[in-house]
């Protein structure tokens, strides 16, 4: 107990001893690195290989930096009396933005391509094949990779009342995660890839990112390890289940064969139905516990902060937690219904599935309910109001979810553009909303600015953005349902009535509608970065003061 | 192990471990002596800092 005080008042310092060490392993990452590059028969891994090198080597660079970074700008301690640390968020904030709105780009592109197919060049860099993967990894596990990062190590930090565990640690989690991304992402257009959906990156990036992934667990445990609170507050949960399942998905589902330590192919050690089960065993849960779970841990922080009202039952919180994750594991068979895997197994997914409604709505209705008693906030809070439907949204496709996941719906449903649909009003209504909320709040809290550049400009972004996903998934809920009854069609001698060029031609309209709602939710990013920036540069702030609070509701009375 | 033994223990025993587990989780919820503990823990997030 002594020493852990005896750190907590004392500024921090990094380690000589083990800033040494790890330039060490860098620097022998550089000559295993050389090695593979003159060795590969693959351009791929060469330039891979190269992008390494050149990531060591500034990673030596910036460890021995790093004492010096630390004097200056963390010896800063809070009112309680802790040594936060706060660039790290500040970076991971920085890191969110900009690959929220690459993604988001990326996306648009293949729905442009969609409608109009000569928009890939007849590039194969270019083709949907490639550009998929990189649009689905990018805004999942770079934006919200990062974002899940960055506020996970700003509440671990400000709810246990700690200085985030190690020095050097969290700072190879963040640029170990940037390399991860960069690697997987340059992999995709170069056609390295082992074709697993959201699992597509090969197996030496695989191994990167255990490393990675191991040393975030450790800072997160380490963190909670040091905190002063009794009681690990209910956001940490839902961090660390989503740490720790992310890590057993990601070795589980990548338990691969490399045909050589210098090639970048390899294969899987499953085979056939087994691997398919494994892979959305993998998959599924990516989506219960890397963009719910953690996105969860968000919600029960950033919501009860910015409402400045504590959780509305934090019994309740308690429940979805061990509801949610005890059910969520056990979904995945869901996504092969009516396929070799047997029966009872995508029974026994359907039925988890729909119970899963109960602990999602639970969650909701708990996230909402954080306002009774402060709804007058949304009119003068934007961001309070893309946080509260970024909730409701949250309810909106868990409750979709289940109901897809109902035999005959999904045989109506499945590989139509419902499912893409529906996967968007999660993700842009929930996961992005959610992540947007968080990044408003955290720039003017980690940058000392009263409060945001503009909430004008806020409510700017809400409105476009949400006008973009209505066109999105109103086009996909009327094209996917359209495409599915197409299929099943038969004419009055038993014969399918339309081929599938047919429904391809019918929905070009609702392909042009989705592609115009997405560029309206880059828009809207764009509006965010802007106003980040401003806030970042400290320009003037804007926050509801209870006088300008006044002043808006003077003016609706006034009918303005 | 048969397939045929994995599937009837995970569709018997396998239930009855969930609903345990489930049960376990409500109880520490809703046990009195942690009500205060737990109100503590939602405002302290709430704390300056």
């Amino acid at each position: 107990m002594g020493s852990k005080m005896a750190f907590q008042n004392n500024p921090p310092t990094a380690s000589r001893l083990s800033q040494s060490l790890i330039a060490a392993c860098l620097a022998l990452g550089i000559v295993f690195a050389i090695f593979v590059a003159a060795k590969t028969t693959s351009g791929a891994m060469q330039f891979h290989a190269f992008i390494i090198i050149t990531a060591f080597i500034l990673g030596i660079v910036a460890i021995f930096n790093l004492g010096n970074r630390i004097a200056d700008e963390e010896h800063v301690v809070s009112p309680s009396g802790v040594f936060y640390n706060n660039s790290i968020v500040k970076f991971g904030v920085i890191a969110s933005a900009f690959w929220g709105v690459a993604g988001f780009l990326v996306g648009d592109v293949l729905a442009w391509q969609l409608a109009f197919p000569a928009l890939n060049f007849d590039l194969p860099w270019t083709n949907f094949g490639r550009l998929r993967p990189l649009h689905t990894s990018a805004v999942i596990f770079a934006f919200g990779g990062n974002v899940l990062i960055a506020t996970s190590f700003y509440v671990v930090q400000r709810t246990c009342k700690a200085r985030l565990a190690g020095e050097i640690a969290p700072w190879f989690v963040f640029w170990g995660y940037q390399l991860f991304i960069i690697l997987a992402a340059t992999g995709y257009l170069l056609g390295v890839t082992q074709s697993k959906e959201y699992a597509e990156p090969e197996w030496y990036v695989d191994i990167w990112l255990t490393l990675v992934w191991v040393t975030y667990l450790f800072v997160f445990l380490g963190t909670l390890w040091r905190r002063k609170e009794p009681h690990i507050y209910v956001a940490n949960w839902f961090y660390l289940a989503f740490i720790v399942t992310v890590a057993m998905l990601h070795l589980v589902n990548n338990a691969t064969i490399p045909i050589s330590f210098v090639e970048p192919k390899s294969y899987t050690i499953f085979a056939g139905v087994q691997d398919a089960l494994i892979q959305w065993w993998y998959a599924h849960n990516a989506v219960g516990f890397f963009l719910t779970a953690g996105f969860l841990g968000i919600m029960y922080y950033f919501v009860p902060k910015r409402a400045e009202r504590p959780i509305f039952s934090y019994r309740l919180s308690i429940v979805h937690f061990w509801s949610l994750i005890f059910l969520y594991i056990w979904a995945g068979p869901h996504h092969l219904h009516y396929t070799a895997l047997p029966d009872w197994a995508q029974t026994l997914g359907m039925t988890f599935s729909v119970m899963l409604w109960m602990p999602s709505w639970g969650g909701m209705i708990n996230g909402l309910m954080t306002l009774s008693g402060a709804w007058d906030k949304l009119r003068t809070d934007p961001v309070l109001k893309m946080l509260v439907v970024s909730v409701a949204f949250y309810g909106m496709s868990t409750f979709e979810g289940p109901l897809m996941s109902i035999k005959a719906v999904n045989g109506l449903s499945h590989y139509t553009d419902w499912t893409v649909g529906h996967v968007h009003s999660g993700a842009l209504g929930w996961v992005a909303y959610v992540s947007f909320g968080a990044l408003y709040c955290l720039t003017p809290w980690l940058w000392g600015r009263k409060g945001l550049y503009s909430l004008k400009l806020v409510n700017i972004h809400f409105w476009i953005s949400t006008v973009g996903i209505l066109l999105y998934i109103c086009a996909m809920w009327v094209s996917g349902i359209m495409q599915g009854l197409m299929w099943r069609a038969y004419t009055e001698l038993g014969f399918l009535e339309y081929s599938f060029v047919e429904t391809v031609a019918a929905m070009q309209p609702y392909f042009i509608i989705r592609a115009i709602g997405g560029l309206l939710f880059i828009l809207g990013s764009l509006v965010m970065v802007y106003n980040l920036w401003r806030t970042i540069r400290g320009d003037s702030a804007a926050e509801p003061t209870p006088e300008n609070i006044d002043n808006a509701i003077a003016a609706q009375a006034l009918g303005e | 192990m048969s397939y045929q033994e994995v599937s009837s223990l995970s569709q018997s025993w396998g239930l009855v471990f969930l609903v345990a587990m489930f049960a376990v989780a409500v109880a520490y919820a809703l046990w009195p002596t942690n009500k205060e503990k737990f109100s503590k823990a939602a405002k302290s997030a709430l704390d300056e800092d």
